[in-house]
């Protein structure tokens, strides 16, 4: 009898332990061959750099037309642009150009460097620039509108590539030449219009530094090439030989990894940073308050299509009730800086108008935006201690924030406190940030927070954000207010059409925009976002910092920011030992 | 035994489109619009560019046809093995992806709930017939069988991990390995591996050592346990007859249990950022990728179909009655 049951028992064990190993055999097979095309073992901790904060998910793809959700340093690492983009001196550097001039007032022509190789051996020419400006043309590519404005990107020799405009947007053509990759012809030209704007683009050939290594689920392995052109010609080589960019876990994990000194560097905020910071567990740009550069502005964006918010004597009001002061202290320990009242980045404190700002800017009043609702007739006419409508109607503001946000759930309910004490009556929603983003686009929202322009070249791009015209049925990426001021876009337009190098002008077209932005208020600044970099010196020092002798650059492998002094900063770096 | 498993099969074959439809209901229910999230993340700021990028992303995931034939082809496509194209992780199909993450979560299922269920009965037996025992395995084991999966994973890893430092408290290797069959890899991953397969074995092992043991003093004070002791059998004969029946019930109660714990499986990997399925499905449902959503949710059917499978056929194997019923039925 024991030996049966025992033998029953055992087919039992068996059975199960045969389903188990032919599924794990199974599933890791596939996984190995769905995976990696990388050798074993680990990569020397010396000569790696750890970063995270840009990825959010697995590596999608490869392809940097997709600026938006290709993996961390396609366009950057892989694939390089005309131009780089130094915010700290406010200029272009020539990158994969040697130059690029103006030769009228509608021509605008590159001089290529020569020598530059693409990954392949293959030389970069003329053409492959003229062929990747003019992926525009596809209609659904992202950068379609770039060609209602160029009318033509022609080789005209091996090194010279000619740009004829309809219509001469300087200051939107340095935003491109700085953004917009430059592929090889030879590999994209026999793909299809689809292949070329949603492929995954697996086997990534470019000019730049590094070369795709292997991936995974949750992180891409990048590898230096050391034949890459900018060793001779720009006397520059990105220090670490592999860059390993980690699909970014959550907060609670980077902290212990960067304590570790598992990880170089976190481009993620991370609530208490700068307890972080000032106990020397990691570095970050100042060593003090506001810790980190500022990448982009956080507004308050009121839905002027309904009432009372169409009103600029209202949000004139409730801008002067928000207690910015509190949340950069109490929500974000610092960690941020205060906008200025036209909300223009530091970088860009050359175009505020100081005359204007100390005439109409607004502060945190509670009195004065009392005061400023008063005379616009807002009257709390049942004395629950808030206004009404004017026409006597209940006014109650719902102030909506992705859900999960914390530091700006927390910012929310601070502004909702400051709205009260002015008597506006503001609540605080937190949906899913997929139904608010939807909902935005759609203009069914009374207030949101909003930060998605980032640090650019110009003004221009925040007016842009700002003053678009005309309001669609979706807005997907600029005035999601919907605030309609015909004079003001025409300023704005008339701006995009100064030249670059005309700071004067610039200056005044600016200033003329600020006027009517510093009545009008259609959108309320609170806050200068950081440019989130949090580093360990464990590995890697010679970090960017304000430190006498330390680099400038900007230390970010953001999208769009390796070309904005994230690649300057991997060949600052030095070795620790 | 033919009538028997066609039965059974016919039952799962049942249940597995029930599943599948629901599972494709649920996505295209939910609030949100994930083409327009795409469009909006590609920052498309000409209207007539956004409205063809959005024509081609609704045509490229057949949003723009009746729910009806969205329907009828996601079944025609997932009977070749398509399981469409990845949102988030776009362009990459949703099979690669799921393929992907597939060996960790079988890895950390499969032992938990296997090493759980063998390690809990025997305990639970244990203690059925020692009082010293019994004392401590009960309140310990309804302690931890009321423990949610990720309470007992943020203190496990706490103590072991952050305090003693003996495990990696994140992710399934360490930054510096890549995967590959060496050495190196296999112990890197078994070494994270641990806490994650403890969180989830622990609350497992509360609940069958607590049924086995009560199904174990439920079986030793039924009449035939009686009969054979007053015959005069020796104890242990009668211990063994007890145990063979009494794990029947845990058998059933594995099958019951495997939806749960794939549950916990999933909520425990997003604790230690385990690059699993469960990870995947928080990532989609947040980005909105009906088909990551779907093809995961689809995985997870057809394992907990499968091993509800195996379960009858082991039900087969260890109970005699079933044997005897289907030997009747066909005679």
């Amino acid at each position: 009898m024991g030996t049966r049951t025992r033998l029953r028992v055992t087919t039992a064990l068996a059975v199960f332990t045969l389903a188990a190993t032919a599924c794990t055999g199974g599933g890791s097979g596939a996984g190995g061959t769905g995976g990696t095309a990388g050798k074993g073992g680990s990569l020397p901790r010396n000569e790696t750099l750890y970063t995270t904060g840009t990825q959010w998910g697995p590596p999608a793809n490869y392809n940097p037309l997709r600026n938006w959700d290709h993996a961390t340093g396609t366009k950057g690492l892989v694939y390089e642009t005309l131009f780089h983009f130094d915010p700290d001196e406010g200029k272009l550097t020539p990158w994969l150009a040697e130059s690029g001039s103006w030769t009228d007032d509608k021509t605008y022509e590159v001089k290529l460097r020569t020598g530059i190789t693409w990954a392949d051996g293959k030389p970069l020419t003329a053409k492959d620039v003229a062929y990747s400006y003019g992926l525009g043309k596809i209609e659904a590519s992202a950068f379609h509108s770039l060609w209602s404005w160029l009318s033509d990107a022609k080789a005209v020799d091996d090194t010279t590539v000619r740009f004829t405009f309809k219509e001469a947007r300087y200051q939107e053509w340095d935003y491109t030449l700085y953004g917009q990759p430059v592929v090889p012809e030879h590999i994209w030209g026999s793909r299809t219009d689809e292949d070329v704007l949603n492929g995954v683009n697996d086997k990534p050939v470019g000019t730049g530094a590094y070369k795709l290594r292997s991936k995974t689920q949750d992180r891409v392995v990048w590898e230096r090439r050391d034949d890459w052109w900018g060793t001779k010609a720009l006397s520059m080589t990105p220090a670490p030989r592999y860059i390993v960019d980690v699909s970014n876990p959550s907060n609670e994990v980077v902290i212990g990894q960067l304590g570790q000194g598992q990880l170089d560097l976190s481009n993620n905020f991370l609530p208490g940073a700068s307890s972080l910071i000032k106990s020397k567990k990691v570095v970050s740009y100042y060593d003090k308050a506001p810790y980190m550069l500022s990448a982009n502005t956080a507004w308050l964006v009121p839905n002027t299509t309904k009432k009372p918010m169409d009103d600029a004597a209202f949000r004139r009001a409730l801008a002067a009730s928000v207690d910015t002061g509190k949340i950069v202290k109490g929500v974000y320990g610092e960690l941020v800086k205060p906008a200025s009242p036209t909300g223009l980045l530091p970088q860009w404190e050359q175009f505020e108008d100081k005359a204007l700002i100390a005439e109409k800017g607004f502060t945190h009043d509670p009195a004065a935006a009392k005061k400023e609702l008063a005379e616009a007739g807002y009257k709390d006419t049942n004395g629950d201690g808030f206004v009404e409508n004017k026409d006597g109607s209940a006014l109650s503001l719902k102030l909506a924030v992705p859900s999960g946000w914390t530091d700006w759930m927390e910012a929310a309910k601070v502004i909702a406190a400051g709205a009260k004490d002015a008597g506006i009556k503001v609540t605080t929603e937190f949906p899913d940030q997929n139904a608010l983003n939807e909902r935005r686009g759609k203009g069914d929202f009374d207030l949101v927070i909003n930060n998605e322009r980032q640090l650019s070249n110009t003004p221009w791009t925040y007016y842009d954000y700002i003053f678009q015209l005309p309001v669609q049925k979706q807005q997907n990426t600029v005035n999601f207010g919907r605030y309609e001021n015909e004079e003001a876009w025409k300023l704005v337009q008339k701006l995009g059409g100064v030249k670059t190098d005309d700071t004067a002008g610039m200056k005044a077209a600016v200033s003329k925009i600020q006027d009517i932005q510093l009545t009008e208020m259609p959108l309320i600044p609170l806050w200068y976002n950081g440019l989130w970099s949090q580093s360990t010196t464990g590995t890697w020092t010679n970090w960017p910092s304000d430190a006498e002798g330390a680099p400038k650059a900007a230390p970010a492998l953001w999208r769009n920011w390796l070309e904005m002094g994230g690649f300057e900063t991997l060949t600052q770096l030095k070795p620790a030992k | 035994m033919r009538r028997y498993f066609a039965r059974k099969l016919l039952i799962y074959g049942l249940t597995f489109v029930v599943a599948v439809t629901v599972n494709w209901m649920i996505p295209r229910f939910m609030p949100g619009d994930p083409v327009s999230a795409m469009v909006a993340r590609a920052r498309v700021s000409q209207p007539e560019a956004a409205e063809a990028m959005r024509t081609y992303y609704n045509n490229l995931f057949g949003f723009d046809e009746p729910l009806w034939q969205q329907y009828l082809h996601f079944w025609g496509a997932l009977l070749q093995g398509d399981f469409g194209i990845s949102i988030f992780v776009f362009p990459t199909p949703v099979g690669d992806v799921l393929l992907d993450a597939l060996p960790y979560t079988l890895g950390l299922m499969i032992p938990a709930v296997l090493l759980s269920w063998f390690v809990g009965n025997w305990i639970g037996a244990l203690s059925a017939r020692r009082k010293v025992l019994d004392n401590t395995v009960l309140p310990a084991g309804y302690l931890l069988t009321a423990m949610p999966y990720m309470w007992i994973a943020v203190i496990l890893a706490w103590a072991l991990g952050a305090k003693a430092g003996w495990f990696p408290i994140s992710g399934g290797y360490s930054l510096d390995i890549q995967p590959g069959w060496n050495g190196d890899f296999v112990l890197d991953a078994l070494h994270h591996w641990v806490l994650p397969f403890l969180s989830l074995f622990l609350v497992a092992l509360g609940g069958w050592a607590i049924g086995m043991r009560n199904m174990i003093i439920y079986e030793l004070e039924s009449d035939y346990s009686s009969y054979l002791s007053a015959l005069g059998a020796p104890q242990r004969l009668i211990r063994r007859y007890a145990f063979r029946n009494a794990v029947l019930p845990q058998v059933t109660g594995l099958a019951l249990q495997l939806g749960v714990l794939v549950a916990g499986a999933l909520v425990t990997e997003i604790v230690f950022a385990y690059p699993g399925l469960g990870s995947l499905i928080l990532a989609a449902i947040q980005n909105q990728d009906f088909f990551l959503l779907q093809g995961a949710f689809l995985f997870i059917v057809i394992g907990v179909l499968i091993a509800n499978f195996l379960i009858d056929i082991v039900y087969v194997v260890v109970d005699p009655r079933t044997r005897t019923g289907m030997a009747g039925g066909t005679s």
